[in-house]
This record gives C-alpha cells, structure tokens and sequence, in this order.
C-alpha cells in the first residue's frame, strides 16, 4: 500500500516539477535563473516580467490573437457540427451509415498533408495573415460530428415527430429541441476544441506571416528563434500561454475528460 | 435491422432536411480538408517553386521526379529515421509509463485516485510550445535543473540538446512526459470495464498476478491499445514543434530533423512546394500503412 502511494506520488512530482518550475522562475529577478546551481524558488519574487512581456515584447496583442482564433474557432465548430451530427443522428437518409463511415475514416489522415495546397489556395483568396485563415481550416472538424452524433442518438425521437406532427419547421426544431438538449455535448466540443485550438502551432506558423497577428505559440516559438536571453522573461511568456489552458481544463475538467475519452469509445 | 427499416421510411422532406443540416459541415470539410488533400497530390506531380508563386505559367508537370530525387535524398532518410525513432521508442515508453500509472490508479489500496488522474493529466492539456521552452531550459547543461538532479546521483551533465546522440532522448522524454496522463485515463477506463470476475474465476484457478496480467488484463485492453496505438502514430508521426522550438530546427546536426519539420522547410521556408508535397505524401502513405498493419493485427487476434 504504501508502495503503490509512493509511485502514484513520485509520478505526480515528475508530472507538475517542470510547471512548477515553470511559474517560479518567472517570478525570479533578471538573471537569477542562471545562476550555479540552479535555484528553484525565486529569492525576491517579482512580477516585473509579466510587466516586460505587454510592455517590451507587446504580447498583449498575441493573447488577443490567441483568444480570437481560439473562440472564434470553436463557435464555428459548434455550429457546424452540431448540425451535422444531429443529421448523422437523427435525420433518414440513404448513404447516411456509408457517408459517416467514410467521415470516420478520414480521422486517419494526418492534418500535415493538406498543409501546402491549403497554404496556397488561401493565398489566393487573400486570406494569408488574417485570422479568417487561421480560422477556416479549423472548422472542417469531423472528431466533433462523431461526437454530437453519439450523443444526439440518445435524443427520443418522438419527441421530433411530434413536433413535426404540429408544424414546426426543421430548423425550428433543431434550434428550439434539439440545441438545448446537446447542451451537454456542446460544452464537451466546445472546451475540447478552444484548447487544441490554443495549443495548436504549426498552421498559425504558417498562415499568419506578421507579427501583429502571431497567436501566444507563434510568438513565443519567434521569441525563442531571436534568442531572447531571459530566462525568467521566457518562463512569463510560457506561463502566459499556458495559463489560461490550464484553468480552463481545471474549471470544466469533467466535460474535457468526456470528450477526451469518448473519442476513445468504439461502436 | 430496425435501422435500415427507419432508413427505408425516410420521406423526400427529411431527406432535403438532413442535406440542408449537413452542407455548411460537408462542404467546409470538402473544400478545407478533402480538396486540399487532393491537390497536394497533384502539386506533388509539379516542379511548384518561389517563381510559380510569381507566376503560375511557371508551372510544369514533371511526373514522379520529385518522388525520385525524394528517395534518393539522404535527408529524407536522416528525418525517417529519427521520426520512426520517436515514434517506436516514444510510442512505446508513452503507453508503457501511462499503463503502469493506470495499474496503480486501479489498485485499492491507491488514495486520492482523481487528484492523481488530475494530476497526471494537466502535462496534456499544456501548450506543447510553451513546454518545449521550459524543457529546453531545463535540458541546459549548466543551469537545467535535470542535470543538477542527475549530479546528486553522481552523473556527469549531459548536454541534451547540444549533443546528436542524446537529442531524440531528451525530445521523446519531453513527449512521455506531456503525453502519458491521456493514455493513462483510457487505460483506466478500459481496466474499470474489466469484470471482477474475471479475476475471482482466475484466482480459484490458481493464476498468480503475473498470469492474470497476461491472460486476462492485457487481452481485455486490447481496443484501448489499438485505439491509443493509431492516435499516437498519427500524432507522433507529424511531431515538428519540439525540433522547431528545442534545437533550432532539427540540430544538432539534423539529429531531431523530423518528416514534418523537413516538409515545413522545403514548402514554407525555401518554396520547394511541389517538392514538399511529394514529402507529405510519403508521410501519408507510411501513416496509413502503420495504420493498417495495427488494425491488421488486432483482427489477426479477433479470430
């Protein structure tokens, strides 16, 4: 027993060691960090670098970038995928077991792929360095679709006939029964999509070629890549980023751990 | 059955119905996802560089050449072979440490079992960028804190990203250290789906822990595994931010030089861009393959 309490806690110190050491060092004056040997908690703590990184390094705007993209993402996702995962779900259609199958199957192919042609076909739609092309690949989800359907199924579908049965329009329905009913389901998507959206780095780094448009990873990859020699300003940066993420996943972690691991259910 | 008759029912207005609620998804997927992958194929087929992007007369068609010049290309084997690196060691030692942290979590004697499932997991939800800067840091050979740990056992520094031969560890370490607490949940979640007794019907039989680990807890994790095997190809295999960010950009001396971050230099930074497309479908084919060999084998284990 205490074997088994000893590994579980050793694993936890290894999992949260380098966040820890993450907001400490940014905490620490300018220089410290490098110092022999290596300290871990900040002698004088400071908030003078997360000062630096709006005022110096101006990533104020990269935040704001990172929340545009992100929110802006997943409201898109939301609604797209809801309504086609409720069709999947709830509508008759013929192909409609082979169209998903075909969607599900397309889960394999690796984002990377479509990288180039997307890069130049945005390219010519002007839409290099805006946020609408940040945007737009992000929305052809198809994890979120698989999601929705599998809740969606659980809806009765007496209740849709009957609503039929009294004229309701197929918009109407969806909107004022189906909607509030994916609740659930929606805040599941919604978290799941606005933190991979945060995270994601290679497509930002593609699309968006002027710093004023850098989202938070973006910006502190370039930072890396000039050199910037502080290390206690690096860790501000990284908190910064990580940070809000992080109290995201530990407000709603139930809903994260749902989507995460629904995912991983087989049919 | 009953699905196909409900199907068979359908009437012309929810038909049209269903196709007005799937289009702006269908559509978005088609034209961001599907055509994309499409034309990266036939992009692979063309001499596509930085004057076609002046000018598309610029353009020829030259068949498989870059495919050619691809295979014959040392850098392209240098980028291979550290990716499968990453991801046969990666893969592995990632499933390996979240199936043990599982067994722990599953054990009754365990306490605080979901802070310690919280715990493990807040590594995942982290920005990998973010990370890869704290760990490039702690990598440093004189101020890192690792080393500074190591020394207490008596191990000299090592310099983790400076030197070819310990810059995949230190890049895979990374990614088990970020990545085990997701395997671990669905570890967990499968070993709760694993019927008591099961394992009561084994012990009056006489197996030992051991026995029953082989016989009864691994057969029965056999989706989880396929499930975690396929996302972690299809993830591992695109890796590209830790290189981008750790090493400059694959160093030292193209030791972390990824498929993905080869790709990425080619189209992004010097415009090769058919020749970089043909680098993504290279990486296509090898995903799908490994792909399919896993599911393969499950089916193999299935009958």
């Amino acid at each position: 027993m205490v074997v088994v309490n000893a590994a579980l806690l050793f694993g936890a110190v290894l999992a949260l060691t380098p966040l820890a050491w993450m907001i400490c060092a940014s905490l620490m004056q300018p220089g410290e960090a490098s110092e022999f040997p290596p300290p871990f908690f900040p002698s004088s703590p400071t908030l003078a670098n997360y000062r630096d990184l709006f005022t110096r390094l101006s990533l104020g705007r990269a935040l704001a970038s990172s929340l545009i993209v992100s929110g802006a993402t997943t409201l898109g996702v939301l609604f797209l995928n809801s309504m086609a995962g409720y069709a999947f779900a709830k509508l008759r259609f013929p192909g409609r077991n082979r169209l998903f199958g075909l969607l599900v199957a397309a889960l394999v192919i690796p984002a990377q792929v479509s990288m180039l042609p997307l890069f130049l076909m945005l390219r010519s739609l002007k839409l290099v360095n805006t946020y609408a092309g940040a945007v737009l690949p992000g929305l052809a989800g198809i994890i979120g679709i698989f999601l929705i359907r599998q809740f969606a199924q659980s809806i009765p579908d007496d209740l849709i006939d009957a609503a039929r049965l009294e004229g309701a329009s197929e918009f109407r329905i969806y909107r004022t029964i189906v909607l509030p009913l994916l609740r659930p389901v929606l805040a599941t998507l919604g978290i799941v999509t606005f933190l991979a959206t945060w995270n994601d780095f290679v497509w930002p780094l593609v699309i968006l070629t002027d710093e004023s448009r850098y989202t938070l990873p973006v910006a502190l990859a370039t930072l890396v890549g000039e050199h910037v020699p502080d290390t206690e300003l690096m860790m501000a940066g990284a908190v910064l980023t990580v940070l809000p993420v992080l109290l995201l996943f530990l407000a709603l972690q139930r809903q994260y751990v749902e989507g995460i691991t629904l995912g991983g259910v087989k049919e | 059955m009953a699905a196909e008759a409900r199907l068979a029912r359908s009437t012309p207005h929810e038909i049209r119905a269903a196709w007005m609620f799937l289009a702006p998804g269908l559509l978005t997927i088609g034209v961001f996802f599907v055509l994309p992958i499409a034309a990266g194929f036939l992009l692979s087929l063309t001499d596509f560089d930085i004057y076609s992007l002046g000018n598309l007369e610029n353009v020829r068609v030259v068949g498989l050449r870059n495919y050619a010049r691809l295979l014959a290309d040392p850098l392209l084997w240098k980028a291979m072979r550290n990716t499968a690196f990453f991801l046969f060691v990666g893969g592995p030692l990632t499933l390996g440490v979240a199936l043990a942290a599982a067994l722990l979590l599953h054990t009754r004697v365990a306490r605080l079992k979901g802070v310690f499932r919280t715990i493990f997991f807040t590594p995942y939800v982290t920005t990998l960028v973010a990370v890869a800067v704290v760990f490039r840091y702690l990598y440093h050979p004189r101020f890192g804190l690792i080393d500074h740990v190591l020394g207490w056992f008596g191990i000299p520094p090592i310099d983790w990203l400076g030197d070819p031969r310990w810059a995949m560890p230190a890049i895979v370490l990374l990614a088990v250290w970020k990545n085990f607490g997701y395997a671990t949940i669905l570890f967990v979640a499968g070993l709760q789906a694993i019927p008591e007794s099961l394992y009561e019907a084994a012990r009056i039989d006489g197996a030992g822990p051991v026995q029953m680990f082989r016989k009864i807890t691994v057969p029965m994790l056999a989706p989880t595994f396929l499930f975690l095997g396929v996302m972690t190809t299809i993830g591992y295999f695109q890796f590209f931010a830790e290189p981008y960010v750790m090493t400059g950009g694959g160093g030292p001396l193209n030791a972390t030089l990824s498929v993905g971050l080869l790709m990425y230099k080619n189209g992004f930074r010097w415009w090769n861009m058919g020749y970089a497309a043909a680098i993504a479908f290279v990486l296509f084919v090898v995903v799908l393959g490994l792909t399919a060999i896993q599911f393969r084998i499950q089916k193999r284990r299935d009958a």
